[in-house]
């Protein structure tokens, strides 16, 4: 079979250079965020400057060359928005860095390690990462093969943490590796492999679960022996809950398996199915932590607890995180403190989970709206993708992908602001970690691979082998 | 596929709005309330960033701050902490503030309203914002005078200006270090705290001036006198029944005075007499004759019932509600339910010196912002006029008596070539409780310049009223004296 011809008679503009101009424009604001960090809480301008901006640079310009070689029809907003929030992440940390040693300084103590570098070299992983799977994964229905494997793979890593001896328990959850003095959190890569399996599933058995139903009050559900998938992608949750005290990964990937069962079936009955489930699984959760008192799900009613009464001394120590996370977003207020001018370090976690507070207070609501709507149009794009890729996996992966960043943005940026019990995940880009950073980068890749088919012209059939018999014939 | 692709997309920009309102919120709606809650360190840390502007008293700056090398930069200091503690307050960032320091906060931390323009120039120009400064009304000499004559004695002493309301002297013991307080050890302010707190019977953090009410005992015989002189029916020289033992009404017991018998030659004295010997069962004739109404409403006239100096923690003085005859009889003579802070006293005394008009006390004289210009400046306030002021000079009189007369229990107080005004008391609380000393003076009588009250909570030296006089009459009379520079 010979290599399938672009058809010249459609022009698709590739928007390339667009593309390269917004990353230069990202790359700026994420190096001049830096240097402003470095003026404003230590006085002068961090030498660091030009060897982090020539890194983060560097480490784009490849990104951005493989990408012109390699899916040169892909979606060219992907890519700078990834830039900007990844570059913005590291002035943050370094920023947080900052003051951490200052402070060390300023009482005597020793000095304690910055974390900005090692997170430009998780991202130069990322980037290593995203150019793998550019370059391995040359057609996205090539995974579909790989559907079983990658349930596996998932699986196996949700494990991982509860060997013993390898994870490492973390503020109640177990969800953390520790290899070769470095922590790594393989859900964050089971996230990849469990869309890539949801995809490959949903593709084959879509019409099993979508034809046969039955009616009830103008919702179509599905039959009862249909079940099973969504009962188990339920339990697999409940487990992860109850085992990994992990309430953030569990509504993820249940989440997303919800919306992937939806779109694959297209029918609404499975988002009241799901959304049953989840209301009841954490209506039991709170109840058998309140009433019955078990102790796998006390950390469930403590959230929630902190959540409906935030203020109240009763749960003042559950809530702390959450209050002081709720002090800097009110000290920000409207226009922010400026970069390095508020007091974001007083908020625990906040190179991580509570990265968000630290944009609202130090760049305010204009720069947390700003960062919400850069992963607004990720998540567009991504569905965009979808509308027009025309394979149904692909469509179903670039869906997964979309909803994978939305519900994860929701629910930490929700839970940071209080507007839903806070639940422990990284802010895709900003937050501190490495396994988040690249399997988020490889997400990325997988995104800008599915949309490169999408959007690259039509081809021409392939020259017709000499035995064959069928006549292709090509709709336009 | 499509349209269920659609949906998800509206639904997920559904969760982006709600994120997006949500931080609308709390970041504009909310913020103003998170910002002013109590543990809200970031609000502290900024006050700590700046320089935090002076209290002062007299040209000395008894609270100041000073630039640190640690990460909260500012230290707030204080000068004479033993003299001063109680009113400027402590500036802990553990456990916020108190007195002049919690009440002027918006000036002394540069974030007052009226500071806005400044704060505005501030900015363009890029100079350090600072605070303004608070002038306290007191009298260094008076409250130096105030402290050294209590000593080491549980007690207090008020001493106010009786034509402005200025307090010139404010004085409680025991008293405590706000430096301890306002360090930026977080473990060695805890440690203090927790020795000033936690069972500690002396209850040094109290300002017994305005949060502690005593029994006044026979310094409230000037309410009881005031009211009697403003019905009319009574003058300093009007003869009242004064037997050795009363007979309280309703009840089998009986009321003595403090020396077990006559206060004068006979049973029957004038009301002058009856002051000047502290006579208790001529005050309660008296009251009972007078009714309960009566002296509550001249109570209240001097300011009973009502809050003064906030700032500082001031509490109301009480003439109880509701009294039977027996009651009212020990009420007139401050005894029973009747309660009375030393500044309630302290006031009840300058309004007899201002002719019967007593003034609002103030603390804070002026208030000046960074550079120096006056942003406020306190101005004298009348609360009521107590009594006409022919009742007032009557009372003046009497008072005099107190101090000058053959009998009076005042002498202690007196001043050479100065009048002195003045009543002792002696409050008995519980029989195994030695009673609470009193005494209350003015000076000069005839141009007064400083009214003071005076309490003791052990006058061990005896349970008579001569001991008000012996233990905080003294006190007093350095008071005076600092004041009018004798």
């Amino acid at each position: 079979m010979s290599e399938a011809q672009p058809n010249p008679a459609v022009q698709v503009r590739k928007r390339r250079g667009a593309e390269l101009v917004l990353i230069v424009v990202a790359l700026a604001v994420a190096v001049g965020a830096y240097a402003i960090v470095g003026i404003t809480v230590t006085g002068k301008l961090s030498q660091q400057v030009l060897s982090y901006g020539a890194g983060l640079a560097i480490l784009v310009g490849i990104a951005h060359v493989i990408v012109r070689i390699m899916t040169p029809y892909a979606d060219p907003l992907l890519l700078p928005c990834v830039v900007f929030l990844n570059g913005l992440g590291l002035a943050l940390i370094h920023r947080l860095d900052l003051t951490k040693i200052e402070n060390a300084r300023a009482n005597g103590e020793s000095l304690p390690r910055a974390d900005a570098p090692l997170q430009l070299t998780w991202t130069a992983v990322g980037v290593a990462a995203f150019i793998l799977v550019l370059l391995v994964i040359r057609d996205h229905r090539r995974l579909q093969r790989a559907t079983y494997t990658a349930l596996f793979a998932g699986v196996g890593l949700l494990l991982l943490p509860l060997v013993p001896g390898l994870g490492v328990r973390f503020q109640g959850a177990q969800i953390w590796i520790r290899f070769a003095g470095l922590s790594f959190q393989p859900g964050e890569i089971a996230k990849v492999c469990l869309i890539v399996f949801f995809a490959g599933y949903l593709v084959v058995k879509k019409d099993a679960l979508a034809l046969a139903g039955r009616r009830f009050i103008g919702i179509d559900l599905p039959r009862g022996r249909d079940l099973g998938p969504i009962l188990s992608a339920w339990l697999i949750s409940l487990a992860i809950l109850v085992f990994q005290r992990d309430l953030g990964t569990a509504l993820l990937f249940f989440g997303a398996f919800v919306v992937l069962l939806y779109v694959s079936t297209e029918r609404p009955g499975w988002l009241f199915v799901g959304g049953g489930l989840f209301a009841g699984g954490a209506w039991f959760a709170y109840i058998a932590a309140t009433s019955l008192h078990i102790p796998q799900f006390s950390h469930i009613a403590n959230r929630i607890n902190a959540w409906l009464h935030p203020f109240d001394p009763q749960y003042r120590e559950g809530a702390y995180q959450i209050i002081q996370s709720l002090y800097g977003f009110a000290y920000g207020g409207l226009l922010g403190r400026g970069l390095g001018e508020g007091h974001p370090n007083l908020v625990p976690l906040a190179k991580s989970d509570f990265i968000i507070a630290a944009i609202g207070e130090e760049l305010g609501l204009t720069g947390l709206m700003a960062i919400l709507v850069l992963y607004g149009i990720i998540v567009e794009r991504g569905l965009r993708t979808a509308l027009v890729c025309r394979d149904h996996f692909g469509k179903l992966l670039a869906t997964g992908v979309a909803a994978v960043f939305a519900i994860q943005v929701f629910v930490v940026v929700g839970g940071v602001t209080k507007l839903i019990p806070l639940t422990g995940l990284t802010t895709p880009f900003l937050s501190y970690g490495g396994s988040s950073l690249v399997a988020n980068w490889a997400l990325v890749a997988l995104m800008l691979r599915i949309s490169d088919q999408a959007r690259r012209p039509a081809t021409l059939p392939a020259a017709p082998t000499e035995d064959a018999l069928t006549q292709v014939v090509v709709r336009r | 596929m499509n349209r269920p692709i659609r949906r998800i997309a509206v639904g997920f920009m559904v969760l982006f709005c709600a994120l997006l309102a949500n931080a609308n919120y709390i970041q504009v709606f909310q913020a103003p309330e998170l910002n002013a809650r109590d543990g809200n360190r970031r609000v502290t840390l900024d006050e700590y960033a700046r320089q935090r502007g002076p209290i002062l008293v007299g040209g000395t700056q008894v609270a100041y701050s000073v630039k640190t090398n640690d990460n909260l930069i500012y230290l707030r200091k204080y000068r004479s902490p033993e003299l001063y503690g109680h009113l400027t307050g402590y500036y802990s960032y553990i456990y916020g503030r108190s007195g002049i320091e919690s009440d002027q906060n918006s000036v002394l931390s540069g974030t007052d309203d009226r500071l806005f323009v400044r704060r505005i120039v501030d900015l363009i120009t890029n100079r350090q914002p600072q605070g303004g400064s608070v002038q306290l009304t007191i009298n260094p000499d008076a409250q130096r005078a105030a402290l050294k004559g209590l000593g080491d004695k549980r007690g207090s002493v008020v001493a106010i200006e009786p034509s402005t309301g200025k307090v010139l002297a404010m004085v409680s013991q025991p008293s405590y270090d706000p430096n301890k307080l306002s360090s930026h050890d977080s473990a060695s302010i805890t440690e203090a705290w927790k020795e000033l707190t936690q069972n500690n019977p002396a209850e040094p953090m109290q300002n017994r001036a305005t949060q502690r009410r005593y029994p006044p005992g026979s310094t409230f015989k000037l309410v009881t006198s005031a009211a009697a002189l403003s019905t009319g029916r009574y003058r300093p020289d009007t003869v009242v029944p004064a037997p050795a033992v009363l007979d309280l009404p309703q009840t089998s017991r009986t009321m003595n005075n403090w020396q077990d018998g006559l206060c004068g030659s006979s049973a029957q004295i004038t009301l002058s007499e009856a002051l000047a010997t502290s006579c208790n069962t001529a005050y309660a004739d008296l009251g009972l004759k007078l009714g309960d109404k009566a002296l509550r409403d001249q109570a209240e006239k001097f300011g009973f019932g009502t809050k003064f100096l906030p700032e500082l923690g001031g509490v109301s003085s009480v003439f109880p509600d509701e009294l039977d005859k027996p009651q009212t009889a020990l009420s007139s003579i401050g005894q029973y339910d009747v309660a009375a802070t030393p500044l309630q006293m302290a006031m009840v005394t300058a309004g007899i010196a201002n002719g019967g008009k007593v003034m609002k006390p103030y603390i804070v004289g002026k208030v000046n912002g960074p550079d120096l210009q006056p942003l406020e400046i306190t101005e004298p306030e009348v609360v009521s006029q107590a009594v006409s002021s022919s009742v007032a000079s009557q009372l003046t009189q009497m008072m005099v008596d107190v101090v000058e007369g053959p009998n009076g229990t005042g002498k202690p107080v007196k001043i050479d070539g100065v009048q002195v005004a003045g009543k002792t008391g002696t409050a008995q609380t519980t029989p195994d409780r030695p009673p609470f000393a009193w005494f209350v003076s003015f000076a000069p009588a005839d141009n007064p310049k400083v009214a003071v009250a005076v309490v003791i909570e052990r006058a061990d030296v005896g349970r008579n009223e001569i001991s008000g006089g012996k233990l905080a009459a003294p006190i007093a009379k350095d008071v005076m004296e600092a004041v009018i520079g004798k």
